[in-house]
């Protein structure tokens, strides 16, 4: 078997791709819903139904993709200018510490104010989370995949840590949880009595502005070069290594905004489970979208729908919901051989 | 000041260092033996989950104990082959792939385990390897315990690294193997096929990783829950780099390594009082991180790694 470069990848096959790898997995979760004795369409129906059969299940969806949109969208960034950054965990959780710390009464000041700042100040503790290890791989070479993984770790620890210590909420009964924020800190609701919040739009304002930086800028120019070949670009001139930082501070930035949103936007306060596995499920979100900043919002709507689904069909089907895990890492697999045979054709011998 | 330091010198905490350092070594080996053939596999977390579920599982049903672990090593061989068809072959990105193949072997770990489980709470507990003491050795004091009174599967431990290295250095298979990992268009130039000796270093680490796994269900815990791997296999990852990628030094680093975290432990009764516990838990990923950092420059990575070989293709 061999691989021959294409020509430059028609329309039709950048649709066909993605396409071919949904429908790829919906054959490997059908196998494995039938081995769980239930009828696989039934099992399908229901996840739809329970994503989008209802305004509640759309908003529920629409609320699960907003941090997946940020986490997207950091792993998208990252991954174009070849930065591995596994820690969109840690540095969402970052992002909530400080959006807690400042929510709590640390400002007691109108929202115009508390939150642009608390939204910055996020960005900027994410960021400096991912510079860590962007930095040592830029000065020392150390291989950024296990240090963000590890830092992971270690960033739950903390928070847990935190949340035992001086972010713990006196009123909690002892649960490890911080307190809620002011009412001035939280992002307003985008209907009455639901979840969603504006965190969501702000979220697709993202999508459009990373959009237009890698596309338009000539910092997104130099990602871009940087990840595609990054010893043509040095030849080029273009400083690879201080790229790399860039990109990292950025991406950092954006995987914390995820943790933002969701303490001043959906949940209110911080916790332990705050984040169930949203940086990983980031960079299936990312590759869904084939790394295009625009597709993060689609790709993260598609996930977070089976993501909400499964959960309401494993209360009526009894499929375990971790099908929806399983349906995602699938997914994540099968596009990452699609977006290749849109490049290459597999050739025998 | 004077318990602290006493902790050293008590035969259960090395018997407990050589305990905790078994998994590793296992996947540190297989880790290893894929970066040696120059194919880096993040799939090493979820494959141990995998491992640690389907050798517990087996064992469950009524299968031996060595029944378990090559059902274990048998998994992680499967998922080592979709890492190595799709890393090899079709030169997909190396990084993505394995994170794609952590979350696939984990999630449908436990897809399979709420099927087959589907009434229980508490994982039910097997019938583990117990203890081995060799006679007369185990008998020595401090070393004893700690090297000679162990399940087999920590002395199966011992015995890999050393067939390990001596596939690795001694044979011609392991010949092939390291020169994959540095120069495949030279192995492909003798007429060595670079796909299939690639693809079979993955297959035989992953398996190595699955048995790594099954450890901690069948000589460790007893049982099977979720997360219990808990970032051992990234671990491991940076156990490969400390270890200049080889198995002699990796075992030193997997047992350096234990012993920090067995001493962590029972350090937390005589300072926990000032220190949260949660310091001492970070105390193993931050150790990792500065390993990493120190051994860097001297790494002598495979040039190959990470480097797809794409026949006819510079």
């Amino acid at each position: 078997m061999r691989l021959e470069p294409r020509p430059e990848p028609t329309i039709g096959r950048l649709v066909a791709a993605p396409a071919a790898a949904v429908a790829a997995t919906a054959v490997v979760a059908g196998l494995l819903v039938a081995a769980a004795g239930a009828s696989p369409f039934t099992v399908f129906w229901q996840i739809l139904k329970g994503a989008a059969g209802s305004q509640f299940a759309l908003f529920e969806t629409l609320t699960r993709a907003t941090p997946l949109i940020f986490t997207g969208l950091a792993v998208a960034v990252a991954f174009r200018a070849k930065l591995w950054n596994i820690g969109a965990e840690a540095q969402l959780y970052a992002g909530a510490v400080i959006t807690v710390v400042l929510g709590t009464g640390a400002m007691p000041l109108p929202s115009y104010a508390v939150i642009p700042v608390s939204m910055g100040a996020a960005a900027a503790c994410g960021a400096a989370v991912l510079y860590g290890p962007a930095f040592l791989k830029t000065r020392f070479g150390v291989d950024e995949v296990v240090t963000t993984l590890l830092l992971n770790f270690i960033a739950l620890l903390a928070v847990s840590m935190l949340l035992d210590g001086v972010l713990k909420d006196p009123m909690g009964l002892g649960w490890p949880q911080s307190e809620h924020l002011a009412r001035e800190a939280r992002l307003p609701r985008l209907a009455e009595g639901k979840r969603l919040h504006v965190g969501f739009l702000m979220a697709i304002a993202f999508a459009g502005i990373v959009w237009a930086m890698m596309s338009r800028t000539v910092l997104g120019y130099e990602m871009r070069a940087a990840g595609h070949n990054s010893g043509a670009a040095r030849f080029l001139g273009i400083p690879v290594e201080s790229t790399l930082l860039k990109t990292a501070l950025i991406s950092g930035g954006l995987a914390a905004l995820a943790g933002y949103s969701e303490v001043a936007g959906t949940k209110g306060n911080l916790t332990l489970d705050l984040s169930p596995g949203f940086g990983y499920t980031g960079i299936v979100v990312a590759m869904l979208a084939m790394l295009n900043p625009l597709g993060v919002v689609p790709a993260a709507i598609f996930v977070a729908g089976i993501f909400v689904g499964a959960d309401a069909m494993s209360r009526t089907a009894g499929v375990p919901s971790f099908i929806a895990d399983v349906v995602v890492a699938t997914a994540l697999l099968t596009m990452v051989v699609a977006i290749m045979t849109t490049r290459y054709r597999i050739r025998r011998g | 000041m004077q318990e602290a330091v006493e902790i050293l010198f008590t035969a259960s905490f090395w018997a407990a260092a050589v305990r905790i350092a078994s998994p590793l070594i296992f996947a540190t080996l297989g880790e290893l033996i894929c970066e040696r053939a120059g194919v880096l596999n993040l799939g090493i977390e979820g494959i141990m989950t995998a491992g640690a579920f389907a050798g517990w599982f087996a064992v469950y049903l009524g299968g031996s104990l060595w029944l378990g672990v090559a059902v274990a090593a048998l998994t992680g061989v499967a998922f080592g082959l979709l890492h190595g068809f799709l890393t090899v072959p079709l030169a997909l990105s190396q990084h993505v792939t394995g994170i794609g193949i952590t979350l696939l072997a984990a999630s449908l770990t436990y897809y399979t385990y709420r099927i087959l489980l589907p009434e229980v709470d508490a994982p039910p507990k097997i019938q583990a390897f117990e203890p081995l003491p060799i006679p007369v050795l185990s008998d020595i004091p401090l070393l004893g315990p700690a090297l000679f009174n162990q399940t087999p599967l920590t002395y199966l431990a011992f015995v890999m690294v050393g067939v390990v290295a001596w596939i690795l250095y001694r044979t011609p298979a392991g010949l092939a193997v390291r020169a994959v990992g540095e120069n495949p268009a030279a192995v492909e130039s003798q007429g060595i096929s670079v796909t299939a000796v690639r693809m079979t270093a993955v297959a035989a680490g992953s398996g190595l990783m699955a048995v790594g796994g099954a450890f901690l269900t069948m000589s460790a815990f007893n049982s099977f829950f979720f997360e219990m791997i808990n970032g051992r296999g990234w671990v491991c990852i940076a156990l490969v780099v400390f270890g200049s990628w080889r198995p002699g030094k990796a075992l030193l680093g997997a047992i350096l390594f234990a012993a920090f975290d067995a001493y962590q432990v029972r350090l937390q009764p005589v300072i926990g009082d000032v220190v949260p516990y949660q310091v001492f838990l970070m105390m193993p990923f931050a150790l990792s991180i500065l390993a990493l950092v120190a051994m860097s420059r001297r790494a002598g990575y495979p040039k190959a790694l990470m480097v797809p070989y794409v026949k006819g293709e510079r």
